[in-house]
């Protein structure tokens, strides 16, 4: 590389949450060619509405992908989370918020015993409880719920409700959790250590880290993302059925890789995930105006984010 | 650049290899400044250095393991680069590293079909060197280290090579082992062809070798006939200037130490380590000495809580303490500086977060962090060791030097009360392996107790008050620094008495 590539790239580099932003607006440009008139105030309060739970489903990825893991089973724990704080709502709201999170918490802990206790790889044990949660819930839905429960009104606000019309409550919740997240990661002692592990566990440990403490809190803080990301998802759609939150898993994880988190660890930043996951949805935006077959849109999704991973990894010069 | 030195081409015609002006670098890391090499046909060629010398990367340049960055290779006069080892082979050169390399899980004759060796001429080398009769379906898994590096030999030997290459394969030879080496070496030479030798044994070059080219810092600074009293100017060479600072350094002997006892260590086991029993003084640099192997990783690892000895005690403050985590010997003031810094460091972090590490390491500093405090304890320990860097880049942007400082920066601003040092200027240049023992001396003399091991012998008279000698996993003599010249630790480091009349 030339050097003066070198110093492009370093600039680039270090200011990577601009490029994603420009691509971000790109995008919506996009969008106002294909149909003018279509990025209005009101597409962008959709689009803010439903990168509102991905957001947060990412945040939990963001965590455990910087100390160099990864977390499978957040979908499927969102689904459980909303679905179990719905069937418990009927004997009050605030029992349901408690036990859907309960169960990201008592996930995140089962899967941080397996990762830090037992040394399981990140990818098998938290792959093994998505199964393990999805199963247990199939069970518990036929076993203790007769019909489809409903999303109680406070939830259904909080997923879809708007401020002075255009300003969705979620994103308030999003901004919060995003302004801990990210001075969290940056300014605290916590933060500090979810990148040292990621680089490298065994400087870390020389270092005088118990590291199984910190990946075992990580993990429970990714559960209980992932619940807060399927609560306010159910209330979104108005619906918390057995497959809600699905089919966010990969966006989970692209949204992450896309804003600039190394798949291996010890770098990266919340800031750039939450951008990852308005791509995301702008994108989904973006090729259900093109009117396309699901397969094909979904084949375009796929490549879309292939490219991205592929330009940022050629760019910033990651490995 | 300036024209090659051309004065003994004429004498020396019979070159088999000529290699000169070889250098490689790593990043920033300067392997190899400018090796010259010439192996006259017929002749048992030494290659001698310390550790970082550069040796390894010689060899590998000429079997075609790595390419070089500069510098020429003549094999009979003509030029040549290897861009693998399978060409170098097919030229005649072959190497036989320390460590054996057979697969283990193929048999020893599917081994010999993968590399294309002549299986006939391959068990005429394997009763040469008295494995005749060899069963060829033995996996290599099952077999002790010096068959296999026998096996390995008689591999490398089939192909019938010109120069063959035999890094350090004495090593891990029994002696009844390394004189049949020697006598197939012997033979070679016998029929005009020609073998390079590498070993740390001195004894081994002149028994052996015609002739020894000694390598320093990367340089080629001078060949010697070790049979005619050589061995004297090979180790001269060797040390280079350190050695006359050493000699400076004795001159104005330090003091023993007579602080309190930082560490106790009692009859401690663990792996090869066999029974060591030592006390280390605040306020003193404890030497240990040993060649590669002789238990003191496992010492090191022991005392920083790396891994857990079988049996045994290590007291501190007069208390027996059991380190299960690093953890443990931290809170009770051990620190370790690994020989590999990459093991100590995050490479894709700042040198601030490096240095800053420890800060963080229990959960009660989980919380925020005082940034202006922060920067400040770091910048501290930077301006001690003169880290030259903006604290704010990766680590691994820095050279090797750098960033050994950073690790033991981290230290610094950390806080410790004894410094474990695990050869912690391996591979590092000289200016800054100075910095280095004079920061751990300083150390020393405000009060910390320091353990230093080190496997370049003659640094220790540099850095250390007193020395250990560690043989065969057992503490084998002690000495204070002054008596502690490298003759003496080597022939302690090789399990022989002391010398008489000293």
């Amino acid at each position: 590389m030339s050097s003066r590539a070198a110093a492009t790239a370093r600039i680039v580099q270090q200011n990577s949450i601009i490029v994603l932003i420009a691509l971000l607006v790109a995008l919506a440009g996009l969008i106002e060619v294909i149909r003018p008139g279509a990025v209005n105030a009101n597409w962008v309060s959709n689009i803010l509405e439903f990168a509102a739970p991905l957001g947060i489903l990412a945040a939990g990825q963001t965590l455990v992908v910087i100390t160099g893991g990864i977390d499978l089973s957040v979908a499927n724990v969102a689904t459980a989370a909303a679905y179990i704080m719905a069937s418990q709502a009927p004997f009050g709201v605030t029992r349901g918020i408690v036990a859907g999170l309960l169960v990201g918490v008592v996930v995140g802990l089962v899967n941080g015993v397996g990762v830090a206790v037992f040394r399981v790889q990140p990818l098998i044990m938290t792959l093994a409880m998505g199964l393990v949660v999805t199963g247990t819930l199939n069970v518990y839905s036929q076993a203790a719920v007769r019909s489809v429960p409903g999303v109680p009104a406070v939830i259904h606000t909080l997923g879809s409700g708007t401020v002075l019309e255009y300003v969705p409550v979620s994103l308030f919740l999003w901004a919060v959790l995003a302004a801990v997240l990210i001075i969290g990661l940056r300014g605290t002692g916590f933060g500090r250590l979810l990148y040292a592990l990621g680089d490298n566990q065994e400087a870390t440990r020389l270092a005088g880290v118990r590291g199984w403490q910190v990946l075992l809190t990580n993990y429970m803080a990714c559960g209980l993302l992932s619940a807060v990301a399927g609560i306010v998802l159910a209330g979104t759609v108005n619906a918390a059925d057995l497959s809600l939150a699905n089919i966010l898993l990969l966006p989970s994880v692209a949204a992450v890789v896309i804003g600039g988190t190394s798949i291996f660890g010890g770098s990266g930043s919340y800031s750039g995930t939450a951008v990852g996951a308005l791509i995301l949805t702008v994108l989904n935006s973006v090729l259900t105006l093109l009117d396309v077959p699901d397969a094909v849109k979904q084949v375009l999704y796929g490549a879309i984010i292939v490219l991205l991973a592929a330009a940022y990894t050629r760019v910033l010069g990651r490995d | 650049m300036a024209a090659a030195p051309n004065d003994d081409s004429l004498t020396d015609s019979g070159s088999l290899l000529e290699a000169s002006g070889l250098a490689k670098h790593f990043g920033p890391v300067v392997a190899l400044r400018s090796a010259d090499l010439r192996v006259r046909g017929g002749e048992i060629h030494a290659l001698m250095g310390a550790n970082g010398a550069g040796k390894s990367t010689l060899v590998k340049i000429l079997t075609g393991a790595l390419t070089a960055d500069g510098g020429t290779i003549r094999l009979g006069g003509r030029a040549r680069t290897f861009r693998s080892t399978s060409e170098a082979r097919k030229a005649g050169l072959i190497c036989v590293y320390q460590d054996p390399s057979l697969l283990p899980d193929l048999t020893v004759l599917q081994n010999l079909i993968l590399t294309a060796t002549p299986i006939s001429s391959f068990r005429r080398y394997l009763a040469d060197l008295g494995l005749g009769g060899f069963d060829l379906s033995t996996m290599p898994r099952e077999l002790a280290r010096p068959t296999l590096s026998l096996l390995d030999l008689a591999r490398a030997l089939a192909i019938e090579p010109q120069l063959l290459l035999l890094d350090e394969i004495t090593a891990s030879l029994p002696a009844d082992l390394t004189s049949r080496v020697f006598s197939v070496a012997r033979q070679l030479r016998a029929e005009g062809r020609s073998v390079i030798f590498i070993s740390h044994r001195l004894a081994e070059v002149s028994a052996l070798c015609d002739r020894a080219t000694v390598l320093r810092d990367g340089k080629t600074v001078g060949v010697v006939e070790p049979a005619q009293g050589g061995e004297e100017r090979i180790v001269k060479l060797m040390l280079g200037p350190v050695a006359e600072e050493v000699a400076a350094e004795a001159a104005s002997p330090s003091t023993p130490a007579t602080g309190a006892v930082a560490v106790e260590v009692r009859d401690l086991k663990a792996g090869t380590l066999n029974g060591v029993s030592f006390t280390l003084r605040f306020g003193e640099v404890l030497g240990v000495a040993a060649l590669e192997g002789q238990g003191e990783k496992e010492l090191f690892d022991c005392m920083a809580g790396v891994r857990r000895p079988e049996s045994g005690q290590i007291l501190v403050g007069g208390k027996a303490r059991s380190f299960g985590h690093p953890a443990d010997a931290i809170r009770a003031g051990l620190v370790l500086i690994p020989a590999d810094r990459l093991q100590a460091l995050l490479r894709q972090r700042s040198v601030r977060e490096n240095i800053a590490l420890p800060f963080v390491n229990r959960i009660a500093r989980w919380g925020p962090i005082n940034p202006r405090r922060e920067k400040r304890r770091v910048a501290t320990a930077v301006k001690r060791l003169q880290i030259d860097t903006r604290v704010t880049s990766e680590v691994r942007r820095l050279s090797g030097g750098n960033q050994q400082k950073v690790g033991i920066a981290r230290w610094l601003a950390g806080g410790f009360k004894t410094l474990l040092c695990f050869d912690p200027t391996r591979g590092i240049d000289i200016g800054t392996k100075r910095q280095i023992y004079g920061l751990v001396k300083e150390l020393a003399a405000n009060g910390s107790a320091v353990l230093l091991f080190t496997s370049e012998l003659p640094e220790i008279q540099l850095a250390c008050n007193r020395v250990i000698v560690l043989f065969g996993g057992e503490l084998v003599d002690e000495m204070p620094a002054s008596d502690a010249d490298e003759r003496a630790l080597l022939r302690a480091a090789h399990g022989l008495p002391s010398e008489e009349g000293e």
